[in-house]
């Protein structure tokens, strides 16, 4: 039985017994708004406290330990400091794009999660343009990052704003063309489509050479398109102070900061979508209970999240200009390569599928 | 500099930004004056002054023990090194011959610092590159060095263990037992420090071919320490003026002839090997006597002058005292390894990118009440 598509049946019904038509359809796309936003906050919240536990596991410490048991409030009472904190700013910032920029961050990262297929029917917004919508709102947030560089009229902001969209516009190709590596095994954009050519095996398994290639470029431009480190050149700590959040305080920072973690377990979600089958379960061991989907789902994705923490209490910072190179003269030219060896796979029929 | 007319210094795609006083790259309160085109540094100045206690006018007005308690306030590091050498001069000036014991208890505390200060270092260089992980992996091997400290004089960072004559109290019982222990746990941990950063591309990276000095500028510079050897100069003041008990113990100089920031890093690492050597040693052939010579209660040196220098964890740290007799000097000079090897920063840096000056900083290793006496 399928427990979470008779519960969402049910209050459809009663919503367009209940109202007329339109009005139905209002609320339910309220209701669905609020559900996701919820979502949305629970998922900053415990990635938040998921990074400083394992960032305490990977440094010899404890992390936090002391709000509710072993800390887990912890990230709540900090979310609950920053609403109450003095909202500042500078005096020559230019006030409209400051206050805006913030914004233009949360919601796009906010957007790109209605896409997501958590499950068969967790899925708010199936388009057929799937992953192109994906790309192309995660390339609205750097305008965010750029905005509050440029508005703070500080200069390490604007440093951290420069360096933000050299590497978000040179990523955003690495990430777009691993992305369409794979999908040239499946042929459509839709994400429930993918998922569904998923079922004779994942993707990663499907394209084996150069899914494997893909998925590793995917996971290198994916980091550099969170800001995370190696790649966090934007903040850089001991380089820019806070890079572009510089002068931001409050709840404005706090978008910034639950923004850079949501768009991290965007990239992890993608990454899970495209190589990994989304809820499919491995070999379909439980095909019968089709509510698992979801913990499947987000299994997937905190594996590769852990992966990217992982990268981000290891590695040292790149410089600006080997970040470039990187990009530039090695991951672009691999990933062409890559594409036409794909597109020999494919034609060939070289694909495993189970 | 940071006038609000038009200011002729600057070409018209450059601009100027203010690193520091607050700020996590300068490790204290260092103001780096920066000329920026782009990423590109074209000019550091570093302006000194905001943490300035006059240091060396104070110690006119004190007595020679009392100025062995306001030297480790500067190089706080290598606290235990400072004092040594203030009391290495007076004990030199006034011809005391110090019993063999206490020149081996100096010596070895002397490196424990030694070790202690490069593993902060060690923590602070990762954490300017960028990994964060390091700086927890150092302070888990200094926490132990600090704790031998803590019960052998009480204090943890600022020692005063020494005073001119010898030392204050004798070892702790517990001393060897400690020390050897550390040395077992810290053999076993320094290879981590290889496959957590150095073996690491990224590093290798930013690091390799960064910073260049050459030799020549070495010398000319007054670049001493771990930042002179690794530009090939060799420079040790235990290897070329032995004090203490390093004439009895045998070890290498650690020597690079790349003079880039990786060498600089590479010499801190042996010298943490070379130190753990020396303390080796020196822990079981500690000889029994007495920890102190008596000294009169006023110390008054002969009049003249008098030059002591010793190695610490940044390089030659020299104490240059005018007595004319009386119980103060009439002029002491510190001479600061900090302030020489901050003194080439504009040289190393120019040319490259904001990142490389933060991480060529960090390999000059600057602890700046040290610079700013």
């Amino acid at each position: 039985m399928n427990l979470s598509l008779s519960i969402t049946k049910n209050i459809h019904d009663w919503l367009f017994n209940m109202m007329p038509e339109t009005a139905a359809s209002l609320v339910e796309m309220t209701i669905i708004a609020l559900v996701y936003l919820a979502v949305f906050a629970v998922t900053g919240l415990f990635l938040v406290l998921l990074e400083r536990k394992v960032a305490a596991w990977f440094q010899l410490r404890l992390g936090p330990n002391r709000v509710g048991y072993h800390g887990i409030f912890q990230t709540i009472a900090d979310a609950l400091k920053l609403v109450s904190k003095e909202l500042t700013g500078t005096v020559n910032a230019d006030k409209f794009l400051y206050n805006l920029a913030p914004y233009f961050v949360i919601i796009t990262a906010l957007m790109a999660l209605a896409v997501l297929p958590f499950s068969a029917e967790f899925q708010a917004f199936d388009i057929n343009i799937g992953i192109f919508f994906l790309i192309a709102i995660s390339s609205i947030g750097v305008i965010g990052i750029l905005l509050a560089g440029w508005s703070s009229n500080n200069k390490y902001a604007l440093i951290g704003a420069m360096r933000s969209g050299v590497q978000t516009i040179s990523y955003e190709l690495s990430v777009g063309l691993s992305l369409l590596t794979v999908i040239m095994i499946t042929g459509t954009l839709q994400l429930s489509e993918i998922v569904e050519v998923q079922r004779n095996g994942w993707l990663i398994v499907q394209g084996h050479i150069p899914a494997i290639f893909a998925f590793m470029i995917y996971m290198i431009a994916g980091t550099a398109e969170t800001n995370r480190a190696p790649f966090d050149l934007v903040e850089a700590e001991s380089e820019l102070g806070a890079g572009f959040h510089t002068e931001y305080s409050g709840m404005k920072f706090a978008y910034f900061f639950l923004a850079e973690f949501i768009n991290m377990f965007l990239i992890a979600s993608i990454a899970t979508t495209i190589f990994f089958g989304a809820w499919l379960s491995p070999f379909g061991i439980t095909e019968s209970l089709p509510w698992l989907g979801v913990f499947w789902f987000l299994g997937k994705t905190l594996v590769l999240v852990f992966l990217m923490m992982w990268f981000r209490w290891t590695f040292p910072r790149l410089r600006i200009d080997q970040l470039l190179t990187l990009e530039w003269k090695y991951l672009l030219p691999l990933n062409l390569m890559n594409i036409v060896l794909m597109a020999i796979i494919v034609w060939l029929n070289l694909t495993i599928q189970f | 500099m940071e006038t609000s007319t038009v200011n002729n210094n600057f070409k018209s795609d450059e601009y100027f930004i203010n690193m520091g006083p607050q700020h996590p790259a300068t490790h204290g309160v260092l103001r780096l004056l920066l000329t920026i085109d782009g990423e590109t540094i074209k000019k550091v100045e570093p302006d000194l002054g905001y943490i300035h206690r006059s240091i060396e006018k104070m110690c006119e007005r004190d007595s020679y023990q009392q100025i062995v308690h306001l030297t480790d306030r500067m190089d706080y590091l290598s606290s235990n090194i400072n004092n040594e050498a203030v009391c290495l001069a007076v004990e030199n000036a006034l011809q005391i011959e110090v019993p063999d014991r206490v020149k081996v208890i100096r010596t070895i505390i002397g490196e424990l610092t030694r070790i202690a200060s490069h593993n902060l270092w060690w923590g602070v260089m990762g954490m300017d590159v960028g990994a964060l992980t390091t700086y927890f992996y150092a302070f888990r091997d200094r926490e132990m060095i600090n704790d031998i400290f803590e019960e052998t004089c009480g204090a943890r960072l600022t020692m005063n263990y020494n005073i001119p004559g010898g030392l204050m109290f004798d070892i702790h019982p517990n001393f060897i037992k400690r020390v050897k222990e550390f040395i077992t746990h810290f053999k076993t941990k320094l290879p981590e420090y290889d496959t957590l950063l150095t073996n690491n591309v990224i590093f290798q990276k930013r690091m390799r071919g960064v910073g260049i000095l050459s030799k020549e500028d070495a010398i000319s510079y007054g670049a001493s320490g771990p930042v002179g050897r690794g530009s090939g100069y060799s420079c040790d003041v235990r290897k070329t003026n032995p004090y203490s008990a390093l004439d009895k113990v045998t070890f290498n100089e650690a020597l690079r002839t790349e003079g880039d920031s990786f060498a600089r890093y590479e010499v801190r690492i042996q010298e943490m090997w070379e130190s753990i050597s020396i303390v080796e040693q020196l822990i079981d052939n500690i000889p029994e006597g007495d920890y102190k010579v008596e000294t009169n209660a006023v110390i008054k040196l002969p009049k003249g002058e008098f030059y002591q220098k010793v190695e610490t964890a940044r390089g030659e740290f020299g104490v240059y005292i005018i007595s004319t007799g009386t119980k103060n000097p009439y002029r002491l000079k510190f001479r600061s390894p900090g302030f020489s090897n901050l003194s080439l920063l504009n040289h190393i840096a120019v040319g490259g990118k904001i990142g490389d000056l933060v991480a060529s900083m960090a390999t000059l290793d600057l602890v700046i009440p040290d610079i700013d006496r």
